[in-house]
């Protein structure tokens, strides 16, 4: 039954990805994305990953279409138009009907859903499965998998989040100052939602618990859905949820630009740094046994640590992303 | 005992289900932006509340009961504030609600749907 | 199965909500529709969660409940900022 669900949903799916293709307003562009990020959580959840899914929620609901709106605001609402020669397009068209050819072609050779004969199945899942509990001592796998065993991947994860906000950063601009506007104008586009009393209000209160799950999924991740990636995104919509709200001007008062940046590089700093001290002490890169006397005390540390690391950085480059497109508005 | 509250709660999903459908029903027939919003966001009050409800009697006294609980919370304050902001950008960039115009009942074309 | 006349209900809103975004006509009529696809989404995770016998997973729902509504804001933030352009460039001509 879960499976015609899916089905149902990822039909969904294809009807929005072609309209989002075919829509030459860049608006319902952005709206359309919303949706196709809302499938493809449940389609996640559905398929049993809920970290996955937590992240696509956590990204996809507040940050994304933020984000998208905020890119929209410097460009015009519809796409340029593009003239194709007929040559060009019916390479086009060849090119795509060969890859997806090919794609079907190899789908016919994949394992059933769930076969527990699979090939992901037979190398090293049962090994992870099997070695959690003992080594680690966490309930949720995909954290020991994604913290401890392949650590390393996960600091790679962290340096694409780095390089990506100081890419967005270095092209928007991060020293740009507002040019000169008349004062009134000025006024009126700092002042932002702040007159609008009803989500001014809400806003206040939904800050804080936003933060405080933030904080749960942060901290929680070993044992539920959660960890780093997931806590930074909801903790960044929070703050932009404030910087929407109080005007750009005040939520840049409440993390100044240099307590950003020393936000985007200290997470990952920190990360790295777990994995040196692991080397000073005796022990191999990001291998947190060594952290602690008992290993699997070494292992909770490590874990927490390098988590906390990756929740910084995401919050950091994400909102740094938020001020730089609003900044960038306002001129 | 227990299959009573089964029947409870299947009733208020049930319940809850058709909120949620008729809602759908609305958004896409109602003619114009203001009716549709009508339309969603009092089904978008009712429908979450039931399903929620009969959620929460199948969990029991639990964590997940009191994380039920925050999401009706959630939903309950969030929907008005989503539904407020849309009501206002559309009337603040001159959309107009449709008219009836003759006694035929026919609306006028979907407001001035410009911006 | 108590939890598939609401989940099928809820699986059918969703197509017409799409298919409110998809028709449009204006950009209002696309947000509603986003803004109902998320609640539905989060009711769809909320029942599933139950139905796969997975509570602990109500986090997902509890994730789009609390951040749903800042897509929303954002809009209204944007409209209301290129009105104020739109505003000051008429009257600077």
């Amino acid at each position: 039954m879960t499976l015609i669900f899916g089905v149902f949903l990822l039909i969904l799916l294809v009807i929005v990805a072609l309209a989002i293709v075919r829509s030459e307003d860049l608006f319902a562009a952005v709206m359309l994305s919303g949706i196709f990020s809302l499938l493809m959580a449940v389609n996640f959840f559905l398929l049993d990953a809920a970290d996955v899914a937590l992240t696509e929620a956590a990204v996809g609901a507040g940050v994304a279409t933020v984000l998208f709106l905020g890119a929209l605001a410097l460009t015009g609402k519809e796409e340029a138009r593009h003239t194709v020669s007929p040559g060009g397009r019916w390479l086009a068209l060849g090119v795509s009907f060969a890859t997806a050819s090919l794609l079907f072609y190899a789908s016919l050779e994949n394992p059933h859903i769930g076969d527990g004969s699979a090939p992901v199945h037979q190398h090293v899942a049962p090994w992870y499965l099997a070695n959690t509990l003992p080594l680690i001592d966490i309930p949720n796998v995909v954290t020991a998998v994604l913290g401890s065993f392949r650590g390393f991947d996960t600091l790679g994860e962290v340096f694409v989040v780095f390089t990506a906000g100081i890419g967005v950063m270095s092209i928007l601009g991060v020293r740009h100052s507002l040019v000169e506007l008349s004062g009134a104008e000025l006024d009126a586009r700092q002042r932002s939602l702040r007159h609008h009393l009803i989500p001014r209000i809400v806003g206040r209160g939904m800050v804080p618990l936003i933060m405080l799950f933030a904080l749960y999924v942060q901290f929680h991740g070993e044992y539920s859905p959660g960890g780093g990636f997931q806590a930074g995104a909801i903790a960044a919509a929070a703050i932009i949820l404030y910087s929407l709200l109080e005007g750009d001007d005040r939520g840049r008062e409440l993390l100044p630009e240099w307590l950003l940046r020393l936000m985007v590089a200290g997470g990952a700093l920190l990360y790295g740094g777990v994995g040196l001290a692991c080397v000073l002490l005796g022990g191999n890169f990001l291998d947190y046994s060594v952290l602690a006397t008992v290993p699997s005390a070494g292992q909770h540390l490590g874990l927490l640590l390098i988590e906390l690391g990756v929740g910084i950085t995401v919050t950091g480059v994400l909102i740094s992303v938020f001020h730089a497109f609003a900044r960038r508005a306002s001129r | 005992m227990a299959s009573v509250i089964d029947m409870i709660s299947f009733a208020l999903l049930a319940a809850g289900g058709f909120c949620v459908f008729v809602g759908g029903v609305g958004v896409l027939r109602l003619p114009d932006l203001y009716t549709r919003m009508h339309a969603a966001s009092i089904t978008d009050t009712a429908g979450p509340l039931l399903v929620l409800a009969g959620l929460a009697l199948q969990a029991g006294w639990s964590l997940a009961l009191f994380k039920l609980a925050v999401i009706l919370v959630f939903l309950a304050v969030t929907a008005p504030t989503a539904a407020y902001a849309l009501g206002n950008a559309a009337l603040v960039s001159g959309y107009r609600p449709a008219v009836v115009s003759d006694e035929s009942g026919a609306t006028d074309s979907e407001g001035e749907g410009h911006a | 199965m108590i939890f598939y006349p609401v989940l099928f209900a809820l699986i059918a809103t969703m197509a017409l909500a799409l298919a409110r975004a998809l028709l449009g006509p204006s950009l209002y009529d696309r947000v509603l529709a986003v803004n109902m696809f998320g609640t539905k989404t989060v009711l769809f995770l909320a029942v599933t969660a139950f139905m796969l016998g997975r509570p602990d997973f109500l986090d997902l729902a509890l994730a789009y409940a609390a951040i749903n509504f800042i897509g929303v804001l954002a809009v209204l933030q944007f409209f209301q900022s290129r009105e104020i352009r739109q505003r000051y460039e008429r009257q600077g001509r």
